[in-house]
């Protein structure tokens, strides 16, 4: 909980729902009548509307991108290391956009709402959302809060792909792109990690073939396996090695099946804590939108054409022990935009904490991404100061 | 710095597509932008270089020379440049013959080892020069393939690239009508368009 507010937040902050009416038809052939979108803004947006940055999450990420909720917060949102005054995405200058996307559990449309047509809880009904999906429902978000254009489009890892999608399918709608640790489609390695994640959550007793809230239960051992599966490949060897080595709980081995090791207990607890704040049904649906997304797909495997439409500047960055959204997939992002005769900058930060180095802010990464935004930020008319006082 | 930039300047068809090798803070990239009006992107390792590339609006990929350009296709670029960064790169031979495949034609500028102050320090001292120019000391260097005039025009011969033009300046990019006389001897930087 923080004591005060840090100067460089956004401070306390207030989740708004958005309704809409008009019909989703989806790239799986079914359409969502309609649909609530959670949404979390900071900052000010100017005269033009030129300064807006929307924010795109990634697997278990949502709106709550920066700042409080409460004063009894624990933590602040997910990527407070990026967004807030005098940060990357510094929101004395920029109006940024945070969104839960369909399909997700923190308040959007998914699983765990109402089917307004059957009046009973979507759970395994909910239709499977694709990026593109995401990207649609994003851009009518914009239309309803006036925004014409961009000023950046920012994800790391599945939000990262998002904001790539959104330069192919609106080129006019933004001005920059910033894909951070993310990847133009997943390698077989990579799915296999996420199936391995829904047979856990799927094979559990608790499961009942994703109608377990209706049975009062959740598939809790499954979610804390696919957790705990998913967590050991957002952090590198050397991450976890340093983090714990082989230090034990008890100062000596137990002789028996209970955790000895510190990382067993580690993992045990982010399993736990995430199975009590994740619907499985949305954690089957996020990680199939990863697998399925490969724009190039649509274009004969040829990513640079994928691209061609994007009229956008891009920054594409990628950590150097990052095994589950490795460089070398950032760098077939860059290939395919040199090919294509885009504007794109890359740099390939030096970090051990695999993964996640996204979230945290180094400070090569916080550099070149303040750079970044510094040039997003000479092209935009500034804010209005308050003079009438 | 400056008087190098005017000279590749005149070499620069407008709206040319270019790569600059080891583009350092990308201030050839931007000044052709603005004289030229060119595209294209900088290849750096250096962080800092790289951020300050990001600043400046210039296209920078982190990317290591030595690792060889084979993620770009062949004649994709107008020019390939590389300046002050030959005698730097692990086999400086075989990234000629890449800056060649990529690009169109080439331009490169690198520090002449023959040049008289060179061949005096090491005849007389015994040992590897140090100037105000190369600061460096043998064994911290990041020079590490020197080379002559001579010795480029050779490999050039060898590997059948043809030399479209060359200015030989001395350290300050001046171009002086005695450098013109003897530039293996008297030149201290030289100014190469090449192409196969």
């Amino acid at each position: 909980m923080p004591a005060t507010i840090p100067e460089d937040s956004v401070g306390l902050v207030e989740p708004q729902t958005l309704h809409f009416d008009q019909p989703l038809a989806l790239a799986c052939g079914r359409t969502l009548p309609c649909y609530d979108l959670v949404v979390e803004t900071y900052g000010e947006l100017n005269a033009d509307a030129s300064n807006a940055v929307l924010i795109c999450h990634a697997l278990s990420g949502h709106h709550h991108v920066a700042g409080y909720h409460s004063m009894d917060d624990r933590k602040p949102g997910w990527w407070d290391s990026a967004v807030g005054p005098g940060k990357p995405i510094d929101t004395n200058h920029f109006f940024v956009v945070g969104l839960n996307n369909l399909g997700g559990c923190h308040g959007s449309t998914g699983p765990s709402s109402i089917n307004p047509e059957t009046g009973d809880l979507y759970g395994p009904d909910f239709p499977m959302v694709t990026v593109k999906d995401w990207v649609v429902s994003q851009a009518l978000l914009a239309d309803r809060l006036g925004i014409n254009c961009w000023a950046a489009i920012v994800g790391g890892s599945l939000g990262g792909m998002q904001a790539i999608q959104w330069s192919i399918d609106y080129p006019e709608r933004l001005k920059h792109c910033l894909a951070i640790a993310s990847a133009s489609k997943l390698s077989a390695q990579n799915i296999a990690f996420n199936e391995v994640a829904r047979q856990a959550i799927s094979k559990d007793p608790g499961f009942h073939q994703g109608r377990y809230r209706e049975q009062g239960t959740i598939p809790k051992r499954g979610l804390m396996l696919a957790r705990m599966v998913g967590h050991i490949t957002y952090l590198s060897e050397d991450s976890m090695g340093d983090k714990f080595g082989r230090d034990l709980r008890k100062g000596k081995l137990s002789y028996d099946f209970d955790a000895d090791f510190e990382v067993e207990s580690y993992l045990r607890y982010q399993g736990e804590v995430f199975s009590e704040s994740f619907d499985a049904n949305s954690y089957l649906l996020m990680t199939k939108a990863l697998d399925y997304y490969d724009p190039a797909s649509d274009c004969d495997d040829d990513l640079s054409q994928a691209l061609s439409p994007a009229k956008c500047q891009f920054l594409v960055v990628s950590f150097t022990t990052d095994w589950r959204f490795a460089p070398q997939r950032s760098r077939e992002i860059v290939n395919a935009l040199v090919a294509a005769r885009k504007s794109v900058d890359y740099a390939e930060i030096e970090a051990p904490q695999g993964h996640d180095a996204f979230l945290i802010p180094i400070p090569r990464y916080m550099d070149v991404f303040n750079a970044y935004m510094g040039r997003v930020l000479s092209t935009i008319p500034a804010l209005e100061v308050d003079n009438a006082s | 710095m400056r008087a190098e930039l005017e000279i590749i300047k005149q070499w620069i068809k407008p709206g040319s597509h270019l790569l600059d090798l080891g583009c350092g803070q990308g201030e050839l990239l931007s000044y052709l932008a603005e004289h030229k009006d060119i595209s294209g992107y900088g290849l750096e390792i250096n962080s800092e270089d790289i951020s300050a590339c990001i600043k400046a609006g210039v296209n920078v990929i982190q990317q290591d020379l030595n690792s060889g350009l084979t993620n770009f296709s062949d004649n994709s670029f107008d020019v390939v440049l590389m300046t002050q960064a030959l005698q730097t790169v692990r086999r400086p031979d075989m990234v000629l013959d890449e800056m060649l495949r990529v690009g169109k034609e080439s331009i490169i500028t690198f520090p002449n080892f023959g040049h008289w102050r060179a061949r005096g320090y090491l005849a007389f001292r015994g040992k590897m020069p140090v100037s105000k120019f190369l600061p460096y000391t043998w064994y911290n260097t990041p020079n590490i393939h020197f080379c002559t005039f001579n010795d480029f025009e050779k490999l050039c011969r060898q590997k059948n690239i043809h030399i479209l033009e060359r200015t030989v300046v001395d350290s300050q990019h001046r171009d002086h009508w005695w450098v013109r006389l003897w530039p293996n001897m008297l030149g201290e930087i030289a100014i190469y368009r090449v192409t196969k």
